[in-house]
């Protein structure tokens, strides 16, 4: 077993900051637990390692307490609150786990603090469904990429490293030869889609909000569709047209969008314009949808809690059973209308995601480095995963999970315990009312 | 904790006992010889009139991994029609065509079901199908993994490898993904649906490798018989759902030179052209080709009217049948240069010309097989309809009265084209204990599940007689899973968590230099973190790993 305690340099890291899950990192570790990414980082993964340890006490209104006394107070707030709401959710999978086992027993409801970008795929996927692929898919075999609204790297820097401009392909494709398009937005940090020959992308510029209007005039021409107009959002249609055009002539075009930049209303309607755009071409060719999220762990959020309540995030055992409701069990309604009256935030990979603004009790089971500008009622810093204690993380492609290793010694519990135990704490308060009954 | 079980009439065709009154004595979650007279019994449960048989076993049933997750993503409506609420013992959820994991177990265990296999496990997906198992109550597990579209395979049978080395890599694979057998879905078509293909015959090239699905079968399932793997190559094939599919079926069954293979849901590979609608029965000739081929077993794959979903690693096969989502929605993945899958929704209808065919030709392949323990019984839930239907189809398997009736009342020219009605034959109790007990779990390789010999794990059901048999088997008096009593009267009094069952045939370690070397190349991960670890399913206190003997790698065959 190797010793966590003494410094070294731990090789074949996962890195769990960003939905690509770069598993080759090397990372030095110094004898006080403190992380340097050595090797095959980016920017996020330095900063997510590079935090120095600290250990701060639980608190109680401020002050320090045991973990203990914690986790009662904790249980105490839940106890008493009639529609308690966890949020944040940022955690792994089996924090994840604890967090639906409590959920279920207190009759809370659940959001995950990236819901507002990642419903609208989930709405899109519960209306229409929708034909998706895979990063190793992306790598070996992509011929076209058209990026809707974002740049890739400001959310997975070391996407086009890694499954764009690889060296080596299964099918021995010459990957300097991928097209890339960008399609919408403003002022894209392009420079990563110039190939390794130094051909430029093709950059089709738009307002984000006109986006819409461009993703459905795209859908329009690939279906056949005779646009009258010469331009749409100031794209000319002609080059719609010719990128309709490559598309079709693509082997495997692959069209990429990330839920979370699509910050306008009803952006699931135009995340559906691609994904049926997409199911249209493959009646000829193939292609696919790529949908870029994992951040925060939402993936995991998403998929522990449809496994274990049948549903996708914003579900509520407010009635002893599962419901799933996209609008009306967002936190921000929650909060808004007043129905949530305690507030459980779950950020354990982030210091920076802090809890919105509320009067309503809570407890944050944070990353050790939050700051926080109000104190909540109670806070309790959890282990990191992937440094602090192990854990899964489900990638940004929804279908490959990886192992989330521990690198050092910590002596901050996991999220899992966290929750565990305020459970048990309720559980068996329960047993000791119904006795005294 | 010494318990009797008194009296009841049992059904252990892995015995031979057909209906012989006798107790079973457990002992500390085994089933255990009569104790001396002065022993003392902690629990009797006098079972007079009651029938006695070993725990049910699904042997193909899809309740865990990603396709499974999205197609509960896919339909909140279906959930919202069957809630399960919290109870002092169960933690809610919710039911019908895909149960949430908890829910899943429970009814499993509610039905008298001991143990259920994912058949699909995906290697590069793995890790899901277990995670979600791991959340299934009560009931054991296990997986069997998908080989034969993946690139390494196929490029491995391209340069024409030594059998040695193939058995290596599947034996790693098994290993990895912590897998009790080996499936094939659509022999390579999965892989060449992502060139382009959209149909692969059996002796049709995978454009991209110029292999045949005969060669990737004749080579997995030697691989499975060279390993000692018990299961045999658990094979979906080549068309499924494509009227004519049967004369591949028949040709897939004469090309793996008499290697074991297991067929699933058979009935969806089992279609003519004859008739005006060029669609018709193929189960007589099927039927004929089993009871002819000794190597040769299936599960059927029954369908039943109503909603359900279809959730499948042929993302080939799902691509092409889309246009019959109802409600309109699918989704359909290419998965790590790996796999597939595809999930599309379908209401099958009784009125529905196809649908009615598709549902006798099952019943008729049920009915025409001689062997009961070539054959088990399942729906590929959720494929052909969730496997909370078992008690209905035993009924339409044992009742002949009850079944012609049915039959009477499907659509017209569905009966015209099926020879139903006048197959007379009713599936007696020990065959149906055969199907799904004893022939299943020699099937799977389970040594000491499906059988209620001195040893066995006491994995035990325990039914009121009933004139109806639908009744009989959905609502068991007892259900013992591991000499504890789970369930009463048809409902949970205990939580327990069961095992993970798994088979470790022997390679040579040495193969991971390459495996590890392509994966760098390659994928987008590293090796060892496709591995599925022992403490990942047992980490929690609650999972256990559950190893069957692999009978010793035998020497190459040829």
């Amino acid at each position: 077993m190797e010793n966590l305690s003494q410094a070294s340099t731990v090789e074949t890291v996962t890195c769990p900051f960003c939905g690509l899950l770069c598993d080759d990192l090397s990372v030095d570790r110094d004898s006080s637990g403190n992380l340097n990414v050595i090797e095959n980082g980016c920017a996020k993964s330095i900063t997510f390692f590079g935090r120095p340890v600290v250990t701060p006490s639980p608190r109680i209104a401020g002050k320090p307490v045991e973990l203990k006394a914690a986790i009662a107070k904790a249980a105490e707030i839940l106890g008493a609150a009639k529609q308690p709401l966890f949020s944040g959710l940022g955690t792994e999978v089996y924090g994840m786990r604890a967090v639906m086992n409590l959920a279920e027993s207190t009759n809370a409801t659940l959001d995950h603090m990236n819901s507002n970008g990642f419903m609208r795929n989930i709405q899109v996927v519960q209306n229409s469904g929708w034909l998706i692929t895979t990063l190793t898919e992306v790598k070996n075999r992509m011929d076209l990429l058209v990026i809707v609204g974002t740049d890739i790297v400001s959310i997975f820097p070391r996407f086009f490293e890694r499954e764009v401009w690889n060296k080596e392909t299964m099918y021995g494709q010459d990957t300097s030869k991928r097209e890339i398009v960008y399609l919408g937005g403003r002022d894209l940090d392009t420079s990563a889609g110039i190939s390794p020959d130094g051909r430029k992308p093709e950059v089709l510029p738009c307002d984000m909000d006109k986006l819409p209007d461009v993703v459905s005039a795209l859908r329009a021409i690939v279906l056949g569709k005779k646009l009258h107009a010469t331009e749409v959002a100031g794209i000319a249609v002609a080059d719609l047209e010719k990128l309709a055009q490559r598309m079709k002539a693509a082997k495997y075009s692959v069209t990429t969008w990330a839920a979370g930049t699509l910050a306008f209303p009803q952006a699931e309607l135009t995340v559906q314009n691609v994904t049926e755009l997409v199911k249209v071409l493959n009646k000829d060719t193939r292609a696919a949808g790529l949908p870029l999220g994992g951040i925060e762990g939402d993936m995991n959020a998403n998929q522990v809690c449809t496994w274990i309540s049948g549903y996708p995030m914003r579900t509520s055992y407010a009635r002893s059973f599962p419901e799933h409701d996209s609008y009306h069990f967002s936190t921000d309604r929650q909060l808004s209308s007043n129905e949530a009256d305690a507030l459980f935030w779950v950020s354990s990979f982030n210091p920076d995601r802090t809890p919105p603004a509320t009067n309503i009790p809570t407890v944050v089971f944070a990353h050790a480095q939050m700051k926080l500008e109000k104190e909540p009622e109670v806070f309790i810093p959890v282990g990191l995963p992937g440094a602090d204690h192990r854990g899964i993380a489900f990638r940004s492609d929804n279908v490959v999970s990886l192992p989330l290793q521990q690198l050092r010694n910590s002596t901050l519990p996991t999220l899992a315990e966290v929750f565990s135990a305020i459970e048990l704490t309720i559980t068996n308060s329960a047993l000791v009312a119904s006795e005294d009954k | 904790m010494l318990i009797k079980l008194t009296g009841g009439k049992v059904y252990d065709p892995a015995h031979g006992i057909d209906g012989k009154i006798m107790d079973i004595y457990i002992l500390d979650g085994r089933i255990a010889e009569k104790p001396r007279d002065d022993a003392r019994i902690d629990k009797e449960y006098n079972l007079t009139g009651q029938i006695v048989m070993a725990g049910a076993i699904d042997m193909h049933t899809h309740i865990g991994g990603g396709k499974v997750n999205i197609a509960r993503t896919l339909l909140p409506e279906d959930h919202r029609m069957d809630p399960v609420a919290h109870t002092a013992l169960m933690r809610a959820g919710c039911g019908h065509v895909v149960p949430s994991t908890l829910t899943t177990g429970y009814r499993y265990a509610e039905m008298g079901y001991t143990a259920g296999f994912e058949p699909a496990v995906l290697p590069m997906n793995a890790r899901q199908g277990h995670l979600e198992m791991g959340d299934i109550p009560i009931i054991d597990k296990g997986g069997y993994v998908m080989l034969g579209n993946d690139d390494l395979f196929l490029r491995m049978l391209a340069a024409k490898k030594d059998q040695n080395a193939i058995n290596d890599y599947v034996a790693w694979t098994m290993d990895a993904a912590q897998a009790i057998g080996v499936k094939v879905v659509n022999a390579g078509g999965i892989n060449a649906f992502k060139f382009n293909q959209r149909m692969l015959d059996l002796d049709e090239n995978n454009v991209n490798y110029n292999v045949t699905p005969r060669e990737v079968l004749k080579t997995l399932s030697r691989a499975m018989y060279e390993l000692g793997v018990a299961h045999p190559l658990h094979v979906h094939g080549q068309n499924l759902g494509v009227p004519g599919n049967i004369i591949t079926t028949l040709n897939t069954m004469a090309g793996v030179e008499g290697y074991p293979l297991h067929l699933t849901h058979i009935q969806f590979h089992s279609y003519g052209t004859e008739g005006d609608r060029k669609f018709s029965s193929g189960a007589a000739q099927i039927a004929e080709a089993i009871n002819k081929y000794p190597n040769v077993s299936v599960d059927v794959g029954q369908i039943m009217f109503g909603q359900t979903v279809t959730a499948s690693g042929d993302s080939m096969s799902q691509h092409r049948n889309s246009g019959l989502a109802t409600p309109n929605k699918w989704v359909c993945m290419d998965i790590e240069c790996d796999n597939g899958c595809g999930v599309v929704p379908f209401k099958y209808r009784d009125q529905n010309f196809v649908n009615a065919l598709q549902w006798a030709i099952g019943l008729e392949i049920f009915l025409l097989v001689e062997d009961p323990w070539r054959i088990f019984l399942t729906t590929d839930h959720p494929n052909g309809a969730p496997f909370t239907s078992y008690p209905h189809l035993i009924k339409l398997l044992m009742d002949k009265t009850y079944r012609k009736e049915v039959f009477a009342s499907i659509n017209l020219d569905a009966q015209a084209l099926s020879t139903l009605a006048s197959i007379d034959r009713e599936y007696s109790l020990y065959e149906i204990a055969i199907m799904t007990r004893a022939g299943a779990a020699k099937l799977v390789g389970l040594h000491d599940r499906g059988h209620l010999g001195v040893g066995g794990a006491a994995d035990i059901t325990v039914y009121s007689e009933h004139a109806d048999q639908e009744i009989m088997f959905a609502k068991p008096a007892y259900v013992f899973k591991d000499g504890e009593l789970v369930v009463k009267d048809g409902n949970i009094v205990k939580v327990t968590w069961g095992g993970t069952h798994v088979v470790k045939p022997d390679f040579d370690r040495s193969i991971e230099k390459e495996i590890s070397k392509y994966f760098d190349s390659f994928h987008t991960m590293k090796m060892e973190h496709s591995k599925v670890s022992k403490g990942e399913i047992e980490g929690d206190g609650r999972g256990k790993l559950l190893v069957h003997e692999a009978k010793g790698r035998r020497e190459k065959t040829a």
